[in-house]
């Protein structure tokens, strides 16, 4: 029945509905950040600023990052397993699932049912039915690797375990919650213990889903597209295990300078700067092994995309230990600073990780070629152009807001109303909307390609002469 | 290293689970343990049911999205805010709602600062009191009456978390919210926050023997008209006449409540420390009105300005015509 040797049916379904939510969620966040500006745009109650927030993060984090990831790894696991998936009906159902939760989170959301916990707002109902689809994803992928055919396990495979088993431990503990109704629960974790847990959660959201899957793309699809094999095996080992260890102590460098006591942000803080060493390490394999010939930037359209991404990703966690800081937190925590720095991390290394991987599978899944490299380097271009617009627009209004909200004037009383220092934000808060167009029109042509790329798949697969089944 | 675990995925995932639970039980689940994680502030107390639904409506609206609720011990802070956070105020925060981004300003210390009837017309329409907001409009909350059973089981499980004796409403209470609407709730939760900590105090406290330093100059009365278009004009009307039950007339010949002036050193205190100072100037003024503490957010001379300009303004408004006053206040005429 299934004319492919792996699932690709499963794969290609995590992939379209990813960039289903990817659109949505870019959509969305276009309105919020015109509603930053325009609070006219507001339509209350449903389509207030406070309400799609939310709906934003969860929509392009778990809709379009965790649906990619699902894709993505189960087209991983079975190549490198060397066989398909042990439960290829379980991963359909995991995907049918998939998509009716994030339809109901986005509803629920809209509807204000909400946890108020950033990255766990879903209410314990679709909590659970989130432990569920892990829970099914979990066994495909373990007893997939279990009964694989290729001994050893490659890099990619430790990054794919790692996610799964922490993820599992990070939600189960930081959506503990006490349920007052259907859609309403109270954490179980009061005052400042109720913050340590959900930074704790919240930060390693971004160790987790962020970070390791996406570095397990980059440790698969960067030799798989360029032909070039990773540097140096010793520099991953040393940093996966650095990373993940380091990765949990990190979360309260999210609440310096808050009550939380002095020592846990301390201790965070360390941990952090100890980070870039574990994150570099990845980022130098990647370029020494593309450094093996510089060539491939030229010749082969995605090398760029995983280039780009990775320089990002070193960018990321150079200016994410510098923020933890006390002396740059006390500046720039609570500014547009921190969107500008999690954009560059999700526009700059996550989303052009991930298209990159879709631009590299779609075409095998279906034995053809990309349906246009012109379309390609043109997404790359306004993606590229676009987040750092975004980032940079972001870094300046941030250090301009934190330094207003100083100034003191001789006799020690502040300078400027709040008032003030908002107004000053409008022009940036209109770039950044700006950004977010050139970034979203690159974004639509991905999707425009994708979308060609598996119309000219099936023509083919219609027309006589059957191609030969796609090499892994 | 042994190299094993590369070809073992079950032994390698149960070492990095491991791996993972070092840093999490030292940051995370150990503290747990600790008293100082558990803190409770002698004067704080628990939600009434009607600022627990409020509380609801904040959670729900997403409120948190543009407003923290942490002042940091950061002497630009707490010159704006007051008094930095402290552990203990968040005892009966679950889960806590301290914010990442400060869009707008932070509230852990608006309790008691404004009056209801201001909050209630702010959150109405947010550029009706402060033109160039970009807050939303909640003016549909007005409209939403609450629901005392939803109340009642929302507040039932909160309690059951805390020790007995901490939530005290009684069944009079949750009868009473049918007629309250979120909005009221809301402003009840806004007037919570912050009240198990001291406000801050008139500097120097009351000295009714201060001298405005800048006199009446010409230069001094502008600038005051200056400061006050931009930070009391919004409760106390463009020329100083009050705005019913948000805040009092400047021009009449009463002074919080009470017939008769007093003289500059009690105006000094009341701007500088806010509501806390009607208590020292032995004066009551409105019911729930809540005068901001303007020490340190505005400058001394700023509030000596603004003082020089009150005088001004009512020598201004004495010698203009009883007749003319009447016409300027035509009912339905806007001046």
């Amino acid at each position: 029945m299934n004319e492919y040797r792996y699932d690709n049916q499963t794969v290609q379904g995590f992939i379209l509905s990813a960039i289903f939510w990817g659109v949505v969620g870019i959509v969305i966040g276009l309105l919020i950040s015109i509603q930053l500006w325009a609070p006219a745009a507001n339509l209350a109650p449903w389509l207030t600023y406070g309400r799609l927030r939310p709906v934003h993060t969860n929509g392009l984090a778990f809709g379009l990052g965790v649906g990619a990831i699902f894709g993505l790894f189960y087209y991983i696991v079975m190549r490198l397993c060397r066989r398909p998936l042990v439960f290829p009906r379980l991963a359909r159902l995991h995907l049918w699932l998939f998509n009716a939760i994030i339809a109901a989170a986005a509803v629920s959301l809209l509807a204000g049912k909400t946890q108020s916990l950033e990255y766990a707002e879903l209410e314990w109902p679709l909590d659970v039915a989130i432990v569920v689809i892990w829970v099914m994803f979990a066994v495909n992928v373990f007893a997939t690797v279990i009964k694989r055919k290729e001994e050893q396990m490659y890099v990619s495979l430790w990054y794919v375990l790692a996610t799964v088993v922490a993820v599992a431990i990070l939600y189960v503990v930081n959506n503990a919650s006490v349920p007052a109704g259907l859609w309403k629960s109270y954490h179980a974790y009061a005052g400042v213990n109720s913050a340590n847990v959900q930074w704790w959660y919240g930060h390693n959201a971004v160790g987790f889903i962020f970070t390791t899957p996406i570095l397990a793309m980059f440790y698969y699809f960067l030799p798989k597209t360029t032909g070039l094999p990773i540097y140096s095996h010793r520099l991953s080992i040393v940093s996966f295990w650095s990373l993940i260890f380091a990765y949990l102590w990190t979360g309260a460098h999210h609440l310096v300078y808050t009550p939380l006591p002095d020592w846990i942000q301390t201790l965070a803080i360390v941990f952090t700067l100890f980070l870039i060493a574990p994150s570099w390490g990845s980022v130098v394999n990647g370029y020494y092994t593309v450094g093996a010939d510089w060539s491939k930037m030229r010749t082969n359209y995605l090398t760029k995309f995983f280039v780009l991404g990775i320089t990002f990703y070193g960018l990321q966690t150079v200016q994410g230990p510098t923020q933890a800081l006390r002396v740059v937190s006390q500046l720039i925590h609570f500014t547009d600073w921190v969107p500008g720095h999690v954009h560059m991390g999700t526009m700059g290394w996550v989303t052009m990780t991930i298209c990159a991987s879709i631009y590299y599978v779609i075409p095998r899944i279906h034995g053809t070629e990309i349906y246009s490299e012109k379309i390609a380097n043109a997404h790359f271009w306004l993606v590229l152009v676009g987040q750092l617009l975004f980032s940079i627009t972001m870094w300046i209004t941030g250090i301009q807001q934190g330094a207003l909200w100083k100034v003191q004037n001789a006799d020690g009383s502040l300078k400027y109303s709040f008032m003030d220092g908002l107004v000053k934000n409008y022009p940036y808060w209109h770039t950044r909307t700006l950004a977010g167009i050139v970034f979203a029109v690159g974004m639509l042509l991905f999707v425009y390609n994708v979308l060609k790329t598996i119309q000219k798949g099936k023509a083919l697969q219609a027309s006589p002469p059957s191609p030969a089944p796609a090499a892994a | 290293m042994a190299g094993d675990i590369y070809r073992k995925p079950v032994s390698f995932a149960l070492m990095a689970a491991v791996t993972v639970l070092v840093g999490s039980i030292v940051t995370m689940a150990y503290p747990m343990f600790r008293a100082e994680m558990h803190e409770k502030l002698e004067k704080l107390r628990a939600f009434t049911p009607l600022e627990l639904a409020g509380r609801d409506v904040y959670q729900r609206e997403g409120c948190m999205g543009c407003h923290t609720q942490t002042v940091r011990p950061l002497r630009s802070e707490v010159l704006r805010y007051g008094d930095y956070s402290k552990a203990g105020e968040f005892y009966f925060d679950r889960p806590f709602l301290w914010g990442s981004k400060r869009t707008g300003p932070d509230l852990a210390r608006e309790g008691g600062k404004r009056p209801d009837a201001w909050h209630a017309r702010h959150y109405a329409d947010p550029q009706a009191v402060t033109p160039r907001s970009n807050m939303p409009r909640y003016a549909f909350l007005a409209q939403a009456r609450l629901d005392p059973s939803e109340a009642r089981a929302h507040y039932r499980v909160l309690a059951s978390l805390s020790p007995k004796g901490q939530w005290t409403a009684t069944d009079a209470d949750f009868a009473a919210l049918s007629q309250k609407t979120e909005m009221d709730a809301l402003i009840a939760y806004t007037q919570w926050l912050g009240h198990a900590v001291q406000r801050r105090q008139a500097a120097g406290g009351v000295d009714l023997a201060l001298a405005n330093p800048l006199g009446d100059s010409p230069r001094a009365v502008a600038r005051g008209a200056k400061v006050f278009e931009e930070n009391c004009a919004v409760c106390h009307g463009a020329e100083g006449h009050g705005e019913t039950q948000i805040a009092p007339n400047l021009m009449d010949d009463t002074f919080l409540g009470v017939k008769g002036d007093m003289p500059d050193g009690a105006y000094f205190a009341l701007v500088t420390g806010g509501s806390d100072a009607k208590a020292a100037l032995g004066r009551p003024g409105l019911p729930d009105g809540g005068m901001t503490a303007f020490g340190g957010q505005l400058s001394n001379d700023d509030i000596w300005a603004v003082i020089s300009w009150i005088r001004a303004q009512q020598a201004h408004e004495r010698k203009e015509a009883p007749a003319l006053e009447q016409t300027e206040h035509l009912p339905g005429g806007k001046h």
